[in-house]
């Protein structure tokens, strides 16, 4: 399993844009919205954690159909499947990979990109507790997205309506966080509903999402 | 014989014309019926005016909304457990019943909302989890439409209806956090308290009686024509294999 998901981490990185190219499209939702709705503080900061994690759930999804697509084109999935190691496991090794290279760069760069829509201060911290806290729900729905969409061609568009539905609990739980730090409310309860959220994902969706594959293997 | 004799799409196809046919009928009748008693010999309300009457169309329908997804995610269970064709089936063809149902509760919510609360739509949680549900129709019915064979379309569909049940059900208790409710409470329940005024009571009675009878008509109607639509593809590939 680690082996795995250091074989996906180190093509992500020599390949280039897997890598790269969600934080990339997160700066530029940023760089957008004050074009968008104008530039001043007043305007900005109470939207300012809405905005940073549907910012961050597009980029997580921008990413997703790559979780397979590619070992399925170059047979290596089939190889997987093959291979001595269980499919949840290797649906769990995909998910965390598919973290560490898009979820865990997003959160680390959403307190630092706060700064552009005048994020109150406390925000920067729950911002980057929440989205911490969420995006492995999102790689891991996504992965299961992702299974249900391999034997599709041109399956990203379906991806994301799949996908997104699904998001939903943890974009309301996550930016309610992110919100509720920023005024300076107390955040507990969203926070352990979206730690709910994730650890129920983690629980349940590897198996989903083996069942999944298993099909669009068969 | 056992109850999962009925998964012979001979003789499903054999048994279910005859309660198709009534079930129309049964439909039709209660909707006329309810409809016109509803609209035209029911008082207006002493608060809302005559747009109480949208009831007679809106909770049916949305009441039916959910209860359709219910029913596809029993019948994906069966297809995943029992693999009977029927069943996987009947769960596609309730999908586009139920997505009509939502659209309906949804557009009449709407026509309502505007003169009562004063605006269309309103990101309240009820009205929010019923546009995340329509969501969930869309998704599962272009997974069918997106996969060629017929079995791991099965397959596939039948895991999403899990796992989106699970995801439509947190859904609806996420939403209630981000903004609180204009929707009024349950109109209907089994404790008689919380129902709405016996005179527009009754009547409502009997149009979710045929909206639930139209329900089944629909889905009895759309499995049956899946089932033959299934056997004309079979005969097809038939014929082109002896071409060849």
């Amino acid at each position: 399993m680690l082996r795995l998901i250091g074989r996906d981490l180190t093509l992500a990185i020599r390949s280039g844009g897997g890598f790269g190219l969600g934080l990339a499209f997160f700066l530029i939702v940023v760089v957008l919205v004050p074009f968008g709705v104008g530039p001043e503080t007043a305007r900005l900061a109470p939207i300012a954690p809405g905005i940073l994690w549907i910012a961050a759930l597009l980029a997580c999804l921008l990413s997703l159909d790559r979780i397979f697509a590619l070992d399925r084109e170059d047979g290596a999935l089939d190889l997987l499947a093959t291979a001595p190691l269980p499919l949840e496991a290797l649906c769990l090794s995909k998910a965390v990979a598919h973290w560490l290279t898009t979820g865990l760069p997003l959160s680390l760069a959403g307190g630092a990109l706060g700064v552009f829509l005048s994020l109150p201060w406390p925000g920067h911290f729950w911002l980057t507790v929440s989205l911490a806290l969420g995006t492995p729900a999102l790689s891991l729905i996504g992965c299961f997205g992702a299974a249900l969409t391999v034997g599709v061609r041109r399956g990203g568009l379906l991806l994301s309506l799949l996908v997104l539905p699904l998001y939903i609990p943890t974009l309301v739980f996550g930016a309610d966080v992110a919100r509720r730090g920023a005024e300076g409310i107390a955040a507990g309860t969203p926070l352990a509903l979206l730690g709910a959220v994730t650890l129920g994902c983690l629980a349940g969706l590897p198996f989903a999402a083996a069942a999944a594959l298993r099909v669009s293997l068969r | 014989m056992s109850f999962w004799s009925f998964a012979n799409p001979t003789r499903f196809l054999a048994v279910t014309a005859l309660p198709m046919r009534a079930a129309f009928w049964i439909a039709g009748l209660c909707l006329a019926g309810g409809l016109i008693w509803g609209f035209f010999f029911t008082p207006d309300d002493y608060r809302q005016g005559a747009t109480v009457k949208i009831i007679y169309l809106h909770v049916p329908s949305a009441l039916l909304a959910i209860n359709a997804w219910f029913m596809m995610l029993v019948a994906s269970l069966i297809w995943l457990i029992r693999r009977h064709h029927v069943s996987a089936l009947a769960a596609r063809a309730a999908a586009p019943v139920g997505v009509t149902m939502t659209l309906v509760a949804l557009v009449t919510g709407a026509v309502w909302g505007q003169p009562m609360w004063g605006t269309w739509w309103a990101w309240d949680p009820r009205l929010t989890s019923f546009l995340i549900l329509f969501l969930f129709y869309l998704g599962y019915m272009a997974l069918w439409e997106a996969i060629e064979d017929p079995d791991t379309a099965a397959d596939l569909t039948s895991v999403l209806c899990l796992v989106g049940s699970v995801f439509a059900v947190l859904s609806r208790y996420a939403v209630n956090f981000w903004n609180q409710g204009l929707h009024q409470g349950a109109s209907l329940s089994l404790d008689a308290e919380e129902n709405v005024a016996d005179v527009f009571y009754h009547p409502l009675l009997v149009c979710i009686a045929g909206f639930v009878a139209l329900f089944i008509a629909l889905v009895l109607l759309r499995t049956r024509t899946e089932i033959r639509a299934r056997r004309l593809h079979a005969m097809r590939l038939r014929e082109r294999m002896a071409d060849a």
